[in-house]
């Protein structure tokens, strides 16, 4: 089994008539994903690649029973897209785009919460989800991973998640889903929203987390490691010798005020039992332990 | 983006809060012809992205003109956390009754607002977290109810400030949490926050960090950008558009992605080197985006090996090597360059590269070895 998607999921693209939208729109259909529709207020009617174009989510959910969207859409436009598609009733958005202001990101967060508990957002800023064989949304390169299980991966870095995938495919190792939740202050989906997911998902037998500096994600997300997970979980936090006070890439990965380092995070999932690598290698080699165990 | 003391406090005038007269200066004659304007007694202020002035050194009360001669003499030039001193805001003093915080941020673990008041201001706001935490007054934001007037009294009453300062500090905190989301903030923060003797609430300090991505709704933002210290090597990485961070070591770092980027950086680490930068070049690496990072990194009179490090995902691997050789018929290097090539179509990238490698062009196949390697070549 996989979590969030799976190979029946009909997805919309919000952006699919541009330029990112269209290639990796047609990149995740050639995956295999139910790529049923696109959206553009002025261009209904119209298709990508076969793919038929709709005035809005609300008109491509009722055309084509889809339950997720992905969105493509330039930053100033992300909030009016995430909104557009939690009003028409989809349950899973993924967003892709970054550059979002973290007052949007923080804006609709809240708004999903408040009246869309039953719409789930992944991203901003994030490479998207992938259930290997299933369902690919987003801009991962599909053929790098191995499909089937038994490990699930979470991720807030879009390169080290595919590092991960790579080095698990080398292994022989399969996956059975993987999300990048993204780096940005605000992600829609976090760490433990995926590890609950992982830890009720009968297939997946154990889970890698990569995370990052900044925040204290990683630390809530061991404290649910400690406290209500069974399955074990290798781990590999990025950023040990970043600088304090420096945006390392991502919005979000900054050690500020002596909070947010990779030493506390690492810390803080040995202490909740996760074995800990000291760089994706390591923790790819920590992960195959783990399997040969199971 | 971090904005300099006065620039926060030109951006809180914009919502109509009560700042004090001044005027930025680039020189000692400017800073005493700005004190004979303004009118003694003046604040002299060093302007700098650090805290800290005040124990360096940096802030001078001035009674005269010739005292601001002397105090903007001392301060031009100061080194403050590394920071040197290139502008001082002149500004008319203020009697100071009371000292009080206040601040707006992101909650990143709550994914809200967080505000902080506490009437003990003038320090900084750990120390006070740390020692007294009671003195700290918290309110949490829905971003999408906002602050109402209602919420900002019970917070400021929570605070236990004294009757005369409650009415300014709610006015002034209802139009520092506007200026904080209408002007997409990651930061507002005011200490102190002043009770004169008069009894008006004033904001004596401005501390603002602007969110870079808002730029798209903010267009003045501009202004800020161009004032960003920025070293020479991150000016220059700017200018081309790349996440760079300068370090102080000695192994150039070229990666795609952040995750990645941060990773090579730690792996130089751990295997007993040390890091001249962070460079991420996004997940594509055409050889327009890797000529200008060769280029940035080949300025670095510090860099002795350059260590390139590319995970072809989406990016397959001939394109990487295609573009690694054409920008390295464009930039003449002189360092020795390392590369490890992993992913997607990685073995028809090496072998693209293989004929063009020599003592200045190598190839690792793992991540740790060519971090080995490139270590190894610098020192």
């Amino acid at each position: 089994m996989s979590i969030f998607v799976d190979e029946n999921t009909k997805v919309i693209y919000q952006g699919l008539t541009g330029s990112q939208g269209s290639y990796y729109g047609g990149l995740n259909a050639e995956y295999g994903t139910q790529v049923v529709a696109g959206t553009h207020p002025k261009k209904a009617g119209t298709d990508v690649g076969g793919v038929p174009i709709y005035a809005s989510v609300a008109e491509a959910m009722e055309a084509t029973g889809a339950t997720a969207t992905c969105i493509f859409i330039p930053a100033p436009g992300v909030q009016g897209a995430v909104l557009e598609a939690a009003e028409a009733g989809i349950e899973f958005i993924v967003a892709i785009t970054e550059g979002v202001p973290a007052h949007d990101e923080a804006y609709f967060f809240n708004k999903l919460k408040n009246d869309f508990p039953n719409t789930r957002l992944l991203g901003p800023n994030c490479p998207g989800i992938i259930s290997p064989g299933k369902c690919n949304i987003g801009i991962t390169a599909g053929h790098i991973a191995k499909e089937g299980g038994p490990v699930g991966i979470v991720s807030r870095s879009g390169t080290l998640t595919y590092q991960a995938l790579y080095e698990l495919k080398q292994k022989d190792i399969g996956v059975t889903t993987c999300v990048g939740i993204g780096g940005d202050p605000v992600p829609g989906t976090s760490f433990i929203d995926c590890l609950e997911a992982f830890e009720a998902d009968p297939d997946t037998k154990a889970v890698m987390m990569i995370g990052e500096i900044g925040g204290s994600a990683e630390e809530e997300a061991a404290d649910f490691i400690k406290n209500h997970m069974s399955k074990p979980v290798a781990s590999y936090i990025a950023g040990v010798t970043a600088p304090a006070g420096k945006n390392m890439g991502h919005a979000g990965a900054i050690v500020s005020g002596g909070k947010g380092t990779a030493a506390a995070k690492m810390e803080a999932l040995e202490d909740a039992g996760a074995k800990v690598g000291n760089n994706p290698t390591e923790a790819g080699e920590l992960m195959a332990e783990i399997v040969a165990t199971l | 983006m971090d904005l300099f003391e006065h620039q926060g406090k030109e951006f809180f005038a914009q919502y109509g809060m009560p700042v004090s007269p001044g005027e930025a200066t680039f020189s000692v004659d400017e800073a005493v012809a700005a004190a004979e304007r303004l009118g003694t007694p003046v604040m002299v202020k060093a302007q700098v992205h650090t805290g800290g002035r005040g124990k360096a050194g940096g802030v001078k009360f001035a009674a005269d003109l010739d005292a601001v001669r002397e105090h903007a003499g001392n301060i031009f030039g100061l080194d403050i956390n590394g920071h040197i001193v290139k502008r001082i805001w002149i500004e008319k003093a203020s009697d100071i009754a009371e000292e009080y915080y206040a601040s707006f941020t992101l909650d990143r673990s709550a994914k809200k607002h967080l505000g902080m008041l506490s009437k003990e201001g003038g320090v900084e706001i750990e120390t006070v977290a740390e020692e007294n935490p009671d003195a700290i007054a918290k309110i949490w934001i829905d971003p999408t109810e906002g602050l109402t007037e209602a919420a900002c009294r019970e917070w400021v009453a929570a605070a236990n400030l004294p009757d005369a300062a409650n009415e300014g500090s709610v006015d002034i905190l209802q139009k520092l949490y506007t200026a904080y989301t209408g002007g997409d903030a990651d930061l507002v923060e005011i200490n102190p926050l002043i009770l004169t003797p008069e009894g008006k609430v004033h904001v004596l300090d401005a501390k603002v960090t602007l969110d870079g991505n808002s730029e798209f709704r903010h267009e003045d933002y501009a202004q800020y950008d161009e004032t960003q210290p920025r070293d020479e090597r991150e000016e220059a990485a700017h200018a081309r558009g790349l996440q760079y961070v300068g370090l102080d070591g000695s192994v150039g770092v070229i990666a795609n992605g952040a995750g990645l980027a941060m990773s090579t950086v730690d792996v130089v680490n751990q295997v007993g080197g040390s890091p001249a930068n962070f460079l991420d070049i996004g997940g594509g690496a055409n050889a327009d985006v890797m000529a200008g990072a060769l280029e940035v990194i080949n300025n670095d009179p510090a860099v002795k090996s350059i260590f390139i490090n590319i995970f072809g995902g989406i990016t397959r691997g001939e394109e990487v090597a295609n573009g690694i050789i054409e920008a390295m018929q464009r930039v003449a290097i002189d360092s020795p360059i390392v590369i490890r090539l992993d992913g997607t179509n990685a073995d028809e990238g090496r072998a693209i590269l293989a004929p063009n490698l020599n003592d200045k062009l190598m190839m690792e196949e793992t991540m740790l070895d060519a971090a080995r390697k490139a270590v190894e070549l610098a020192s």
